[in-house]
């Protein structure tokens, strides 16, 4: 057991010293990631109640969720719900993230004071409790007849994204020499051009991240799109919350599932491309 | 003859600076628009909306409803005891895990730091249904607990206090950890190294030279956690079952069952109001940069 004798730190600890520090980090760390997974097989169970571990296996849930475009038991169209928050997310892409990205330029170029004032207004979206902003848009919609609409929910949605786009390109233009753009200029570009050639390529990395952010910003939003989104328009978020309001629904384990894998996936994306930029 | 020019072309340089600054603050407009459209207008009528009584004349009345009835007091209580209990437990736990990941190695406590974000980046509602999933009576963690012999019998765990806070816990914990652990890896380690060479204990050295320096990220992380909870909706209305009733929840129900906007501006005209003062305590001490990887 020597091992436990080793150094960990500069200051002579041992590990034996430690080894509750790193037993118990360990314990959080399961316990951070390991029961979001629970629902994975779950969603492959077959029985009806949510006993674990599952009996029997089946895909019955997701035909469930892919196949039945009305639900004989309920109002969920899985699938339909499934669409629009991926239109209303891929929208939100486009809508938030070049936004916040001039926005992102144009603040990092001005003068400091002006800096100061701006920058908490432009964050506000993500200070303001969440239902304020759902209930204050709501009320919004209202004037203009925008409730259930694929557009108010997208401007919904890019609100929240908006600061997280700022913050991302922001960071990004920090570590930026603007002078580069002075070099393009002094060479006759003007300045839109010098910000497409020169500037926009270096920065690529943060706005694909930037958009992803946006994407799944949008895709996971719920209240929003508890009080904006209905009808025919509802998010699978949406229906989502219903659904668990009302009874436990494996068909949702399914859609849980499916969820997981497409926010890891972007998720190592963005992990990869920050390494990149590095 | 020189001279003038020279003023000449200062004046002309001052002019361009000064294009220069308009144009940049233009590109910021579209964003400056949709905020003041959607976040401070909305908001702003809110507030207003608040001081309009039943007969639509300017009146208190919302605030001392609030004021006078039990059960705006209880939502109070409730609201707080809540999200000072979750604090509280993602203290208990965050700080140790970000301790630990900011005395190993970067390459280490990166590959720790993706357990911390997939939960960040999973979706609040898949990780609500799976708490709710392993804390019902037939669930996973009271099977285990039986067949350990921790519990005699199951217990109901969801649909109540304790099911809100586990989920709670989990959902926040991400918070506190990110920006305690950047003020953790800040923290220069001759410090500590200085202290030991002295004499001091590592206990001694931790508690007298450590934790001292890691309390500005702790406060942060307490206080974004703290305010995050205030406004909570979708956790304990799922894991509370209808028997924990927070603000938000309550802002909701007030505008969704009884249509009543006056009671529902008044109370979140509150909830606005000590976000801002916490969260203006909290900017005083953090720079919200850290937060960009995932709200």
């Amino acid at each position: 057991m020597g091992f436990l004798n080793k150094n960990v730190s500069e200051t002579q600890i041992k590990l034996k010293d430690r080894l509750w520090l790193y037993i118990l980090s360990a314990i959080i760390l399961f316990l951070l990631i390991v029961p979001s997974l629970v629902v994975i097989p779950m969603s492959f169970s077959s029985s009806q109640y949510l006993e674990f571990p599952p009996k029997d296996w089946s895909f019955r849930w997701y035909e469930n969720y892919f196949f039945s475009w009305k639900v004989e038991n309920g109002f969920n169209d899985w699938m339909a719900a499934t669409r629009t928050s991926l239109l209303v997310a891929v929208l939100t892409i486009f809508v938030a993230t070049p936004i916040g990205t001039l926005a992102a330029y144009g603040l990092t170029n001005s003068t400091r004071r002006l800096r100061a004032v701006l920058f908490p207004i432009m964050i506000s979206p993500m200070m303001v409790p969440i239902i304020l902003v759902a209930i204050g848009l709501f009320y919004f919609y209202v004037q203009f007849k925008m409730v259930n609409s694929i557009i108010g929910l997208v401007l919904g949605h890019s609100l929240v994204a908006m600061p997280l786009v700022l913050i991302i390109v922001m960071s990004a233009l920090k570590n930026y020499d603007m002078n580069q753009e002075k070099v393009a200029r002094s060479l006759g570009a003007s300045r839109p051009r010098a910000f497409i050639e020169i500037t926009l390529p270096q920065i690529k990395f943060s706005l694909i991240s930037a958009s992803l952010i946006s994407f799944l910003t949008s895709f996971d939003e719920i209240i929003i799109s508890l009080f904006v989104a209905g009808g025919d328009n509802s998010t699978i978020t949406r229906s989502m919350f219903l659904a668990l309001r009302d009874q436990i629904d494996p068909t949702i384990a399914a859609i849980s599932t499916v969820l997981i894998i497409i926010s890891s996936g972007l998720l190592i994306v963005t992990q990869l491309l920050s390494r990149q930029s590095q | 003859m020189v001279e003038l020019e020279q003023n000449l072309n200062q004046a002309a340089l001052t002019q361009l600076a000064r294009r220069e600054h308009y144009t940049f603050f233009g590109l910021t407009l579209p964003y400056l628009v949709l905020v003041g459209a959607m976040i401070i207008i909305p908001i702003g009528w809110l507030f207003f909306l608040s001081f309009v009584g039943r007969d639509g004349s300017f009146s208190f009345e919302n605030y001392e409803r609030m004021i006078n009835s039990k059960a705006y007091l209880r939502i109070f209580i409730t609201t707080f005891k809540i999200s000072i209990l979750t604090t509280f437990f993602c203290a208990l736990f965050g700080y140790p895990l970000a301790y630990f990941m900011s005395q190993i190695s970067r390459k280490w406590a990166n590959i720790c730091m993706i357990g911390v974000l997939i939960p960040f980046w999973t979706s609040l509602l898949v990780r609500t249904y799976a708490w709710l999933v392993l804390l019902q009576k037939k669930g996973l963690v009271n099977s285990v607990a039986v067949d350990l012999g921790l519990l005699s019998e199951p217990i109901k765990f969801v649909h109540n206090t304790s099911g809100t806070l586990i989920g709670m816990v989990h959902i926040m914990l991400p918070f506190l950890i990110l920006p305690l652990y950047a003020n953790m890896r800040a923290i220069d380690p001759h410090c500590v190294k200085a202290a030991s060479s002295l004499g001091a204990t590592p206990t001694r050295a931790f508690w007298t030279v450590f934790f001292p320096l890691s309390i500005p990220g702790l406060l942060a992380g307490l206080l974004i956690v703290f305010v995050l909870c205030l406004g909570f909706y979708v956790t304990p209305a799922v894991l509370g079952g209808g028997k924990v009733i927070m603000a938000a929840m309550k802002i909701s129900s007030n505008i969704e069952l009884y249509f009543s906007w006056g009671a529902a501006s008044a109370l979140g005209v509150v909830l606005l109001v000590v976000t801002m003062l916490i969260l203006l305590i909290a900017s005083k001490l953090v720079s919200f940069d850290q937060f960009g990887q995932r709200s």
